[in-house]
């Protein structure tokens, strides 16, 4: 618990950082350098190359000695994915429901098996009368109630019409929705099968449903490259930004801005190191899917990692121009989390399908590089498709990449204030 | 009593004279309501079909007249070849293939069985499920119309099935997302910024200053706590008022149950901050282990997806997620006007949950700091 102690953290930090930055690292540069190579490199800028290592292996040591950070940059997409792949899906199952049954009798009883029987319904209750359904949505126990008329089964035995009433729990409409549905579809069997039992000769279409790229419908398949960008995202965007703005807010960047290293240099320094991290991560999330969860690799591997190589910079760039325009920590974090984390998780089709969104939202989508990069991942991965089906994809988030640099170049000011 | 009010004064001053950071804690919400409440859903509007057509039939026109004319299907393309209903569906223009193969209105005719292929893009397996669903009950619609033809029984179905939606008519999804995005937007506020805020001292130094100064540990922790506590009230009234202005989302129930339960729920996420800040030392930090447990937390709450369906172990997890109570609580009160005995057990859990989580991070804060 000693190294927790703030006490003995921060004269170490700043003492050594410091002096090993400039005290050490100075000097023995230029020399070495020059005696190197000293024809072209003095000319174009003499010890940057070395320096800019020297940087950025402070930055290494500046991620890498947190322990804790580390453990959450690693730990985080191995939980994510163990999360979405076993516990989360968009799916219903054994949704609870009631059955207000005045007929109670054979076709109703029959009825009633084959809902239960779907793996989508449990059973929770037998209500006796219709005041005590608002009871029950209130206290929110059951999500359906299924009232069947009295007199079913004479009703279709003296070919009347039978009624069933649904009454879905509307204030989670999808699942209301869902649910109806799915309760219609297993009566329309039922009538289908009643009918067949009628007429002489059957008459049917069997539909032979095929389902393409994912047959085990697995939620995971779906997850895992949204995962893989919102933690490219988080990584490159994100801590970019924090660890610049950090070094304004505790007033190191004017140390920096003396040194001999050039801007460029101070940010090309500050953002390897989580290239370095955003790539582990990635490869990580994709081995993980690809032997805990059987995703399928059916593209070019060495395309895919290409394209998250783009996507590594997109991100970075943007990242950048968050740091030009916020002065503490607290500012950088809450614009990467309104403007990069929700629009990526919502706006990108990660758990939402954009298709459904209303046209605004849909053209804004297209201003959304996750969105072009989860297509890129999907068609890779899942549909094994070349360059000549997602080049359009790439073509944009170079343009993206373009344009945020650009963005961030005008904005960067070597003074402070 | 006088040295409290200074400490909070001092941090509302922080605060607000930050203007960045005020338009940010007002704005937020405004660009979260919008976006969100308008782009979660899962309802499918529309499924772009590919129709492969090798028989031509009359049978076939009639069925593929089935899906043109239902309003989920829009047919992109209708085409006899195979290959070109996979290139659509690789370009990713089209969700759906139906194939009728040759000799459909035959087969039908002399053996009464026919068969017909759905090729459905499944990367997205819910909405794949979803999509096959409502294209087996077109088919299973049009099989029916032709045994109620062809048997001569009786002309309709026997079975009506009718159906009502309680609470939310017209099945609109945003009273659904509205409600659990206030959860979200006070625990960004409480969570994150009160946690940071906390380090902040320490990453700065000047903790050490308060730390000589005759201020109080409690002291000092509810200077620190309670002006997060009221912004995110505030923030709650503000954000309330919008979904009711901007959105029209019903308040069924009692306004001031919401804010009785949101008032417990920020003790407990405060305590989260402030046990985060205990084992931290820098804003990064602070942000990132915050980041990790919210991302988890949201995820899990049911905000997004059904925690009906959720295996029993993560039921579990979920016990200890505050965030579960407090979005299913806030969408009772709001959507089905539950009342106080309705969540009383809920509430309960979410104060004990309190209590424990502050005095947890009391007391590792007297050891740490």
């Amino acid at each position: 618990m000693e190294h927790l102690d703030p006490g003995t953290l921060e004269p170490w930090n700043f003492g050594t950082l410091e002096l090993w930055n400039i005290g050490t690292l100075e000097p023995w540069n230029p020399g070495t350098l020059e005696h190197w190579n000293p024809g072209t490199l003095e000319h174009w800028n003499p010890g940057t190359l070395n320096n800019m290592r020297g940087f950025i292996i402070k930055e290494f040591y500046h991620i890498f000695r947190d322990v804790r950070t580390m453990i959450i940059l690693f730990g985080m997409p191995v939980v994510q994915i163990l999360l979405f792949g076993f516990a989360l899906t968009n799916e219903i199952k054994n949704a609870r429901i009631a059955v207000l049954d005045y007929s109670k009798d054979d076709v109703t009883a029959e009825i009633l098996a084959k809902i239960t029987s779907s793996g989508y319904f449990i059973l929770e209750e037998n209500l006796v009368s219709e005041n005590q359904i608002e009871d029950k949505f209130r206290q929110g126990k059951i999500k359906q109630v299924i009232i069947f008329e009295d007199n079913f089964a004479e009703s279709i035995e003296n070919g009347k019409k039978a009624g069933i009433h649904i009454i879905g729990d509307a204030s989670d409409p999808n699942t209301a929705n869902l649910l109806a549905n799915y309760t219609q579809a297993i009566i329309k069997d039922y009538q289908a099968s009643l009918l067949m039992s009628q007429s002489a000769i059957p008459v049917l279409i069997t539909p032979e449903p095929k389902l393409l790229f994912n047959p085990e419908l697995k939620s995971v398949f779906m997850f895992v490259p949204g995962i893989i960008t919102i933690l490219l995202m988080l990584v490159c965007a994100m801590m970019t930004s924090i660890s610049i703005a950090r070094e304004k807010e505790i007033g190191t960047m004017e140390i920096l801005l003396v040194s001999p290293l050039k801007p460029i240099h101070i940010i090309l320094g500050k953002v390897t190191p989580y290239v370095v991290l955003s790539l582990i991560n990635a490869i990580s999330i994709l081995l993980l899917g690809y032997f805990v969860f059987g995703m399928p690799m059916r593209g070019n591997l060495v395309l895919l990692l290409l394209e998250a190589i783009l996507f590594i910079f997109m991100a970075l760039s943007m990242g950048i121009l968050i740091s030009t325009i916020s002065k503490t920590q607290q500012i950088a974090l809450m614009i990467s989390l309104a403007g990069l984390m929700l629009p990526t998780i919502l706006l990108s089709g990660f758990i939402f399908p954009v298709e459904n969104m209303p046209e605004v939202l849909q053209i804004i989508s297209n201003l959304m590089p996750s969105k072009w990069f989860i297509i890129i991942i999907k068609g890779i991965m899942l549909k094994g498709v070349g360059l000549q089906y997602i080049w359009k994809e790439t073509l944009i988030i170079i343009l993206m990449t373009a344009f945020f640099i650009g963005l961030s170049v005008r904005n960067f000011k070597i003074r402070l204030t | 009593m006088r040295t409290l009010a200074y400490i909070i004064q001092k941090e509302f001053i922080q605060l607000f004279r930050n203007k960045v950071m005020v338009r940010i804690i007002f704005v937020l919400p405004l660009i979260q309501l919008i976006i969100l409440s308008y782009t979660a859903t899962f309802e499918i509007k529309m499924i772009k079909l590919h129709i492969v057509d090798f028989d031509r039939s009359k049978t076939a026109r009639d069925l593929t007249g089935h899906f043109s004319g239902s309003p989920f299907y829009k047919i992109i393309e209708y085409s006899s070849s195979n290959k070109l209903g996979e290139q659509d569906i690789l370009a990713g223009r089209v969700q759906q293939i139906i194939s009728i193969p040759a000799g459909f209105e035959k087969d039908l005719n002399t053996t009464g069985q026919a068969k017909v292929q759905i090729v459905t893009d499944a990367i997205d397996g819910a909405a794949a499920a979803l999509m096959n669903a409502y294209t087996l009950s077109i088919i299973q619609d049009f099989n029916i119309n032709l045994l109620v033809e062809s048997s001569g029984l009786s002309a309709e179905e026997p079975i009506l099935t009718t159906w009502s939606f309680w609470y939310n008519p017209e099945l609109n999804y945003k009273n659904y997302m509205v409600p659990g995005i206030l959860v979200l937007l006070v625990t960004i506020i409480s969570m994150f910024l009160s946690g940071m805020n906390l380090v902040k001292e320490k990453e700065i130094g000047t903790i050490e200053q308060i730390n000589v100064t005759p201020i109080k540990k409690y002291q000092f922790i509810i200077g620190k706590l309670l002006p997060y506590w009221i912004v995110a009230l505030v923030e709650l009234a503000f954000g309330l008022t919008l979904a009711r202005i901007l959105f029209n989302i019903p308040l069924l129930g009692n306004v001031w149950l919401i804010f009785l339960v949101a008032a417990v729920y920020l003790l407990v996420t405060l305590g989260l901050a402030l046990l985060i800040s205990t084992r931290t030392n820098t804003q990064q930090q602070a942000m990132f282990l915050s980041w990790f447990f919210l991302v988890i937390f949201i995820l899990m709450s049911g905000l997004f997806t059904s925690v009906d369906s959720m295996p029993q172990w993560a039921k579990i997890i979920n016990w200890f997620n505050p965030i579960a109570y407090f979005v299913e609580i806030i969408r009772m009160i709001m959507l089905k006007g539950s009342g106080f005995m309705d969540i009383a057990r809920s509430l309960f859990l979410l104060g004990g949950y309190a209590v424990f989580a502050l005095s947890l991070a009391v007391w590792q804060y007297r050891k740490t700091a």
